[in-house]
């Protein structure tokens, strides 16, 4: 088979010159290129480890740079855990053939044979003693040619640093406040943006009074076009203030467009949709009993922490530089050009650090917005900044969902026909991905882009059909999927996606079902489980949470769930032990987690505490309140998220498989964390609250 | 504004030329270039931004310039000098404490002010000491194993 045909691991099929990916440089340090984002999971420190690994050198000599559409490889967005397995594999192979190629260089050097030599943090070491390194060979020309898939990386029993727990490299930096966040960047003769979004959901802006706004200090320039506008000013104060004056005097057109949030689930269920069938098996089985219930989770933000910021500069007429924490800068790119229309090589758009994003927030819209205020900078750079209300109310939500399921039990217990119907809008508005932008602003514009209705992504991972197909062994099944089409809030990624409120209901169910059966909820699920290593987590959690010698005491309750993320990434089983008084706290979740081959168990585990963490959240907390017209949130304050006093004792338990493949691992806790805390709820008081978030108010209603 | 207004950052007297009333968080970040202070909400509700103002954390978005004249303001970076990090900062990175990092600068101002009036505070009381302080990414529990364990160290 020729290189050309090959076929090569993860993103190094479609992106194959090893130049795209590594350079060995000559000051002793490999720069390594992934087109992967750090969004403060710690990527880059897993890729660096991998990269080291299969070079031999210690990680202080691995050197990540960041992405940008002007050099690094098309790797598409960085989400759905999928980077350690497309990014990962495709650093693992390019750094193993990189090693080859200059091995073959020594060995002509030094008149020895390959396999004579060994390779010591880049130092080339041959038996009899000659060495060169990586350093003295530097040499870019080596590395200008296609991949060929014919170097063996190396197995994992002889990983030295693949496997060991490595600090985070972008942690100093965080801790001793230097310069690191894209917030950080100045740009000389830098002006500041800020845009006034409509007064609510569909408002077209009749007039605004721009007097006042131009005549505050520092002020450089208001913009409009159509029902987007803006200013420009000096100093970043400035244009907050401005900002809020031209607020102040705009009149909208406003009307009522939002469904009534009391009866939102009735909305979803009659709203527009098209059904998509998942799976239908039939099963002889005959049931004894049947049971159904409906689960809901409400709207749910990403509300990270930073703002959502953007630089952008118009270098000419037609060329733009971008800088922005968006998860995917060339899906972001391909939607600026169509929105500012311009062809894609006019932009060059640059990645820089934002604050966790956890999935798609508006890191994207932002961007556009940079752009479309730099226009009227004189050839200026502009940095721009969502507010806080702007960040939580205009956010591309996690959607609404409405989860049906129906079972049959045998005379025995045993579940043998079950369905699971959901309903709500598609899980995906990022951009890049249709032939129109998915940008906030450009839906304002005076020449508007229709509003786009979101997708799901494709089976097996899915959206709203994510982790729907339970990975039970239920004979007779029926797994349909209701996307709905009318979109008046925007929705889009929200780590874990469908996966949260499919496994939240399949967790709930299963345990109401165990009841009904009259079974210990571990031992029901186990019933029902042939898959090893599914199992085995369930097991193991079990065992460090001390399942089996529990004690059931007033007010107090445990819970279990658990799930295969995607139904193809990680294992996870989570045991939530709670106290219910006047409010649900949650004491302590135990976690066990297969996800294969472990690149950094430190900083995995990280990813699944704060993956449980914020699952917790949603599940006591979140929802996005909204009125006919807007949603209602004006400052943190009116979206409260689990604070330090309310946090739960985290317990990560890894399982050690390192011949399986490594799989992502920040979304896989969320689903069965929120099916734990359900369940110890019930274990706890003896009530069902199937409505997310499991607030008093709930717990009173459903005490009736 | 003539003249501008003095105030002590990090140890360093400084003039600045601002209207008075400009949130002392821009102030740092983009007069002074302190850019370790996060800007989160702007209204007091996530502990982004807060420094030490005559020794209390104190939100600087909610500080105007001239309540701080003539105040000393401590930083983050002015936790200590760049090449001894603070006992705080190195309890971080041992405990791997932040995912993305952005509530850290915030927390840690906090963290040092608890620990100058309470040498061994308790695990609750860091967690309240703290609570003001959203951190969205769930690393809360490795923050407070990092603040324990600073306490145990010497200053
Ligand atoms: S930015 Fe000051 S408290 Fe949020
Ligand atoms: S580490 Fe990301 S907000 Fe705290």
């Amino acid at each position: 088979m020729s290189a050309a045909e090959a076929k090569l691991p993860g993103n190094l099929q479609a992106n194959r010159r090893l130049s795209q990916w590594v350079r060995i440089e000559p000051a002793g340090t490999v720069a390594v290129t992934p087109g992967k984002v750090e969004i403060g999971q710690g990527i880059l420190t897993a890729l660096a480890q991998i990269a080291a690994e299969e070079l031999d050198v210690g990680l202080a000599r691995i050197r990540m740079v960041p992405a940008t559409t002007a050099a690094s490889p098309n790797e598409g967005v960085t989400s759905g855990s999928l980077s350690i397995q497309d990014s990962g594999a495709a650093i693992r192979q390019a750094c193993a053939e990189t090693r080859a190629i200059y091995l073959a260089e020594a060995a002509a050097e030094l008149g020895v044979a390959v396999d004579a030599l060994r390779v010591e943090d880049g130092e080339i070491i041959a038996a009899n003693g000659r060495r060169t390194s990586y350093w003295a060979l530097a040499d870019d020309a080596l590395l200008d040619r296609e991949a060929t898939g014919q170097v063996a990386p190396k197995p994992p029993a002889a990983h030295r640093t693949v496997g060991r727990s490595a600090p985070r490299l972008d942690l100093p930096d965080k801790v001793l406040g230097r310069p690191r966040f894209i917030h950080d960047i100045e740009l000389p003769g830098m002006l500041h943006g800020r845009v006034v979004r409509p007064a609510s959901r569909g408002a077209r802006l009749v007039t605004v009074d721009e007097a006042a706004a131009r005549a505050l200090p520092g002020v450089v320039a208001v913009v409009r076009d159509g029902s987007f506008l803006g200013v420009l000013a000096e100093h970043e104060a400035q244009a907050i203030k401005a900002a809020e004056t031209l607020a102040a005097r705009a009149r909208w057109d406003e009307r009522d467009t939002l469904p009534d949030r009391g009866a939102l689930a009735q909305w979803l269920r009659t709203a527009e949709r098209e059904t998509t069938v998942i799976e239908e098996r039939a099963s002889d089985a005959r049931a004894a009993r049947t049971f159904s219930a409906t689960y809901t989770r409400p709207y749910t933000a990403h509300a990270s922490i930073g703002l959502s910021c953007a630089l952008a500069h118009w270098t000419a007429r037609d060329a733009l530089t971008v800088w922005t924490h968006s998860q995917g800068i060339y899906n972001l790119r391909a939607d600026l050009a169509l929105a500012l229309k311009l062809p894609p090589a006019r932009i060059t758009v640059q990645h820089a650090e934002g604050a966790g994003c956890y999935g798609h927030n508006p890191a994207d819209d932002v961007a556009l917005d940079a752009a479309l205020l730099a226009r009227a900078a004189g050839g200026r750079p502009v940095r721009a900044q969502w507010s806080r209300e702007d960040e939580l109310a205009w956010d591309p939500l996690g959607p609404a969902m409405v989860v049906d399921v129906s079972a049959g039990l045998d005379a025995e217990g045993r579940i043998v026909q079950w369905t699971l119907e959901n309903y709500s809008n598609g899980h995906s508005s990022r951009p890049g991905r249709a032939d129109q932008p998915t940008l906030l602003a450009a839906w304002h514009l005076a020449e508007p882009f229709p509003v786009l209705p979101a997708i799901n992504p494709p089976m097996p991972a899915g959206g709203q059909q994510r982790n729907a197909v339970p990975l039970y062994d239920f004979p007779g099944r029926r797994i349909a999927c209701h996307r709905v089409l009318e979109m008046p809030l925007r929705t889009s990624a929200l780590r874990a996606l469908g996966a949260f409120a499919n496994v939240y209901a399949i967790e709930t169910f299963m345990d109401e079902l165990a009841a009904a059966a009259g079974k210990d909820p571990v031992e029901y699920r186990l019933l029902h489980l042939a898959d090893p290593r599914g199992r085995a987590v369930i097991e193991a959690a079990a065992r460090r949470a001390g399942w089996s010698g529990r004690r059931k005491t007033e007010g107090r309750g445990f819970g279990i769930g658990f799930a295969k993320y995607k139904n193809l990434g990680t294992y996870c089983a989570v045991v939530a032990e709670v106290e219910a008084e006047r409010e649900i706290r949650v004491r302590r979740l135990t976690i066990a987690a297969d996800v294969g081959l472990v690149v950094n168990p430190d900083g995995a585990a990280n990813q699944i505490e704060g993956g449980a963490v914020q699952a917790a959240s949603w599940t006591l907390k979140e929802a996005v309140p909204f009125d006919r017209r807007r949603v209602t949130i004006a400052a943190w304050e009116d979206y409260p998220i689990l604070r330090f006093s309310e946090v739960p004792a985290v317990d990560v338990e890894l399982l050690n498989r390192p011949e399986e493949r490594a799989v992502g691992v920040g979304e896989g806790a969320q689903g069965p964390t929120a099916g734990a805390i359900g369940n110890a709820v019930f274990d706890a008081l003896g009530v069902r609250v199937r409505d997310l978030p499991i607030t008093p108010e709930r717990i009173v209603a459903a005490m009736g | 504004m003539a003249g501008g207004i003095t105030l002590t950052v990090n140890g360093k007297s400084r003039t600045v030329q601002a209207p008075q009333d400009t949130p002392l968080v821009h102030v740092l970040r983009n007069e002074l270039g302190l850019k370790g202070t996060r800007f989160g909400c702007g209204a007091n509700q996530c502990g982004a931004c807060h420094v030490l103002l005559d020794g209390h954390s104190v939100p600087a978005c909610d500080t105007p310039l001239w309540a701080a004249a003539g105040k000393h303001v401590v930083t983050v970076e002015g936790l200590a000098a760049p090449e001894r990090p603070h006992r705080l900062q190195r309890a971080l990175i041992e405990e791997q404490a932040g995912q993305c990092g952005f509530c850290l600068s915030g927390i840690l101002v906090s963290a040092a002010a608890l620990l100058e009036h309470n040498a061994a505070p308790t695990e609750a009381e860091v967690r309240a000491a703290l609570d003001r302080h959203l951190c969205r990414c769930g690393a809360h529990n490795r923050i407070v194993r990092a603040v324990l364990r600073a306490a145990t160290e010497a200053a």
